[in-house]
């Protein structure tokens, strides 16, 4: 079977059972999506298809050979991150990391959704939905993080989605923390 | 997961010939059938790609209805500005399932057919007469909290899970087939579902390789529309009880009423009974109760589930408060 991801065109003799998060990891050494639960329910093995942020453990290889698939290594590279990429690492919005490379696509698909004007489940007025911490919470709702990083997480995808504030920033929090361990 | 023949078929027509035997099974968007698949609930032989048909598209019709291609996608549906507009419930009810990723993946017409989420159906150790025809049913008298409560029978005591079908119900949608023989049928789906009783395992009145093209909606109804769900959850968790209800009231009486429930049955619910205690009736706290009492009447909870019959009443009162300001 023949694919073309991140761009590069790759070739595979794969069972027609292949999921396209194991073709990328098993067979392609595409290891940056994870293999969390393998049944759509954690958004770890989230990639772009065409895209579209999918799970891609939830989705056959031999049914992808014409569609464009993007896998956290082609949103960036070291020296050259994605946007995304570098407000999670400034943000701090990870701990193990193993949900980041979901967490980055899902992202990614996200925003774009948003820019489309897609409503979701917390939109007020379904033809013009705000972007906000709420919007941004739902939105990313099939991506679960087991180390809780969820409010950085928040913060890194609302500067870059340019979403508004609720509260308070990263760094007012921070140095709130800081104040009330040094009391 | 078991092997399985895989042909991709470039027409319907080529698609419900393709489907030759009981274990052939067609496949869209794939997120239910192959996490089955994955446990071996479901071990089809064959799976038929019908992603590809040209039944993507949204279009209206002249009499002001909408109809729905079987594979546009549930995302695509629920950002729709004609959906948006005319059919708050149903974008409401799409936004309120799954997850993004799931949502840009699920197809509108196999939403329709999910399977039930019953821990004894996906749990292959267990006694299922859904899976296993003749096994016995773990449910009854097991871990039943999310299972139904209305429409069940002594072999069976599964939910329904979509979201979108029980506001596709409130809005009396139709749905469009393709069979094997070429012939086309137009199913209401308020005939679509069937209920357990002896064959749990027959789910629709669909035939074997009876393909769903499309599902067609009226034109946009009169009154108010929305969609309550309560879940474990605030997101990405199934109901455990859900209204889908749209609404009209006219010089102070409830002029129309079409009422749906998720969670509450093995298929998306519906009951006259409720419309009728509430069309020309006042909107007021009276009506509202009279129609949860004939919602519920013969509502028969299993233990765990019990406390789905007044969450339900009180979903269905909250509900009602909020569409007529009462």
């Amino acid at each position: 079977m023949q694919f073309t991801i991140n761009g590069r065109g790759y070739e595979a003799d794969v069972d027609v059972r292949t999921s396209v998060l194991d073709l990328c990891r098993e067979h392609l050494g595409l290891t940056g999506a994870k293999k969390g639960c393998d049944h759509g329910q954690c958004g770890a093995c989230t990639v772009l298809i065409n895209g579209r942020r999918v799970n891609s453990c939830l989705t056959l290889a031999v049914m992808h050979q014409q569609d464009e698939i993007t896998t956290i290594e082609g949103m960036g590279q070291v020296g050259n991150l994605h946007p995304l990429q570098e407000a999670f690492v400034r943000h701090d919005g990870y701990q193990c990391g193993y949900c980041t490379p979901g967490q980055i696509c899902s992202a990614v698909g996200m925003l774009d959704e948003v820019q489309k004007g897609w409503p979701s489940h917390v939109s007020g007025n379904l033809a013009d939905p705000a972007f906000d911490d709420s919007e941004i919470s739902e939105r990313m709702s099939g991506n679960l993080c087991r180390c809780a990083a969820y409010p950085n997480i928040v913060d890194a995808i609302r500067e870059v989605g340019r979403a508004e504030p609720e509260g308070r920033t990263a760094d007012e929090k921070d140095a709130a923390m800081v104040e009330e361990v040094l009391a | 997961m078991k092997i399985f023949a895989y042909e991709k078929a470039d027409s319907p027509e080529v698609a419900v010939r393709n489907i030759d035997s009981d274990a052939a099974r067609f496949i869209a968007g794939g997120t239910n059938l192959l996490d089955l698949m994955k446990l071996q609930v479901e071990t089809p032989t064959k799976l038929v790609d019908i992603s590809r048909l040209n039944l993507a598209s949204i279009d209206e019709r002249e009499d002001g209805g909408l109809t729905i291609g079987a594979m546009v996608p549930n995302s695509d549906l629920a950002a729709d500005p004609r959906i948006i507009a005319g059919y708050e419930v149903l974008c409401r009810a799409l936004l309120a399932g799954a997850s993004g990723q799931l949502r840009n993946k699920a197809s509108t017409g196999g939403n329709l057919l999910q399977r039930t989420r019953c821990y004894y159906f996906y749990d292959t150790a267990s006694r299922c007469n859904k899976r296993a025809p003749g096994s016995g049913c773990d449910a009854i008298g097991g871990t039943n909290r999310i299972l139904a409560v209305l429409g069940t029978s002594d072999q069976c005591i599964a939910t329904h899970p979509s979201d979108m079908a029980v506001a596709m119900r409130a809005l009396d949608a139709m749905i469009v087939t393709l069979k094997a023989d070429g012939d086309r049928r137009r199913i209401s789906i308020h005939d679509f579902y069937q209920l357990p009783g002896e064959t749990p395992h027959i789910e629709t009145v669909l035939e074997r390789s009876e393909l769903i093209t499309h599902i067609e909606l009226p034109a946009p109804p009169k009154g108010k529309q929305a969609y309550r769900k309560v879940r474990d959850r605030a997101s990405y968790a199934f109901a455990l009880v859900s209204v889908a209800a749209v609404i009209a009231v006219e010089d102070g009486k409830i002029a129309s009423a079409s009422l749906a429930f998720g969670g509450l049955g093995p298929m998306p619910w519906k009951d006259a009974a409720v419309e009728a205690a509430l069309v020309g009736h006042a909107p007021t706290d009276d009506a509202f109760r009279a129609a949860a009492d004939a919602l519920l009447a013969h509502a028969k909870g299993y233990g765990t589930n019990d406390f789905k019959i007044p969450l339900a009443r009180r979903a269905l009162i909250a509900t009602l408060r909020d569409l007529t300001g009462a």
